[in-house]
């Protein structure tokens, strides 16, 4: 008996929204927290590190949603994995021809998005199972999410760690670097103060819903 | 009797899934194949000039450069594209020879340390050093790129060479911050010891090597293109 086929749910701009705040990749879905904790270390890094993730992301979910029909499920990860890795090489060979230095600076990590596991994650949960044109547009979404978390993070720690933003001067010549802001420890910190304020955000919101919805059922019943 | 709960689902064929994964490397090798291509000579480009700025560092009176490739006889011309170690010669105006530029690399705390220091034959002196390479800690290891006290050492750091044994007269080394005595000696940097001693290593592996090369060849060196 064949299975019944699912109806496809509709392209809505929630299909975008939902990887930059609702289901953000770092601060939600605690998902890629290799590169998070060891490029942040500069806006320009972070940023770099963020263009390079969405395209491999966009990419690789645009040609897995192409080709979900022909990849048997018993090879799908295999199938993903060549498609990933091929987009990473492509993305290592057009940083290193855009420039050298940032190239040097990011080091390893560029190729180590192949097994970063949000990129997976999306091809298998998201991308083999919906259409193309939404699987572009929430991969971006995604992409999108897991770039603004690196550059709050790189931001933080290239300002406190350096007294710099994007290599400009911020504060004076006066103010002591905390340089443990740009090594590891400081990753796991400024990492863990953004979860605790966006939580407290979260919080707070649900918190005045509830008052609200209560509100609103006592009038009802009044 | 089989209900339909417990079926094994049929497993495509072998050919089917041979298929497919050759269809996707194909796809894969064409695409990577593709943009090598494209961004090749782009990245040589990028490598050529990343280069030339170094040299001109290490050699800041050098107005112009001839790159010698190492042979098992000598030295000869050659293109930064050779294999082997290379010495790229610096020449003032009147193509007198300012100096060379040497390769050198060394594990640093995170990877390898890649770098190009200026040596002067006439002088025995290593003059200065540009880092090619270096993921080394922001804060701690990236400091010998800024620190005046590390950057001091290079002012005349002595690699002669003793032209009877062909090596150097003295080892490069790295010592504890604060206790240098010696000009060959390398004044480490405070916090920073691992990368420290990594660039006196590099320096006396490459010293040990190239110098001798390099006074053995100075005539040709000095003599440029002719």
């Amino acid at each position: 008996m064949s299975q019944p086929i699912k109806k496809e749910t509709p392209l809505t701009l929630d299909v975008f929204t939902a990887g930059i705040w609702k289901d953000n990749p770092v601060f939600v879905m605690m998902l890629g927290l290799c590169p998070v904790l060891a490029v942040t270390n500069s806006v320009i890094n972070s940023l770099a590190m963020g263009i390079a993730s969405i395209f491999v992301l966009v990419c690789s979910n645009a040609l897995v949603s192409m080709l979900r029909n022909f990849i048997p499920k018993q090879v799908r990860i295999t199938t993903y994995i060549i498609i990933i890795a091929t987009f990473v090489t492509l993305v290592d060979y057009m940083i290193q021809a855009i420039s050298l230095d940032l190239y040097n600076r990011l080091g390893a990590f560029i190729q180590l998005i192949v097994v970063n596991c949000l990129i997976l994650g999306r091809a298998e949960a998201y991308a083999s199972k919906n259409s193309v044109i939404k699987s572009v547009v929430s991969a971006l979404g995604m992409g999108l999410g897991f770039t603004l978390a690196l550059v709050m993070l790189g931001g933080v720690r290239e300002l406190l760690g350096a007294g710099q933003l994007l290599g400009y001067q911020v504060f004076s010549t006066q103010f002591e670097p905390w340089v443990v802001m740009i090594l590891p420890p400081g990753g796991f910190i400024v990492l863990g103060c953004w979860l605790l304020l966006i939580n407290y955000i979260e919080q707070r919101k649900t918190a005045k819903l509830i008052t609200t919805e209560a509100a609103l059922h006592s009038t009802v019943k009044s | 009797m089989s209900t339909p709960e417990n079926q094994v689902p049929e497993l495509p064929s072998s050919t089917k899934l041979i298929t497919t994964l050759g269809l996707v490397a194909m796809i894969s090798g064409l695409l990577v194949v593709l943009v090598y291509e494209f961004t090749k000579p782009i990245i040589a480009e990028n490598q050529r000039l990343a280069t030339e700025r170094a040299i001109f560092k290490v050699l800041p009176k050098a107005t112009s450069r001839l790159t010698f490739k190492v042979t098992a006889t000598g030295i000869a011309l050659s293109d930064d594209k050779a294999n082997g170690p290379l010495i790229y010669a610096g020449y003032d105006d009147q193509l007198n020879l300012v100096g060379v530029a040497l390769n050198a690399a060394a594990q640093g705390y995170q990877d390898t340390i890649k770098l190009l220091y200026g040596y002067q034959p006439s002088t025995g002196c290593i003059t200065g050093f540009d880092v090619l390479k270096s993921t080394e800690t922001p804060g701690f290891g990236t400091k010998i790129t800024s620190d005046e006290d590390f950057l001091a050492n290079f002012n005349c750091l002595e690699a002669k060479v003793n032209t009877t044994q062909m090596t150097l007269m003295q080892v490069i080394k790295t010592v504890r911050h604060g206790t240098k005595t010696q000009a060959w000696e390398i004044d480490a940097i405070s916090g920073s010891t691992i990368t420290s001693n990594a660039i006196g290593r590099m320096l006396n592996q490459s010293g040990q090597r190239l110098h001798p090369i390099v006074m053995q060849n100075l005539n040709r060196l000095e003599k440029g293109k002719e």
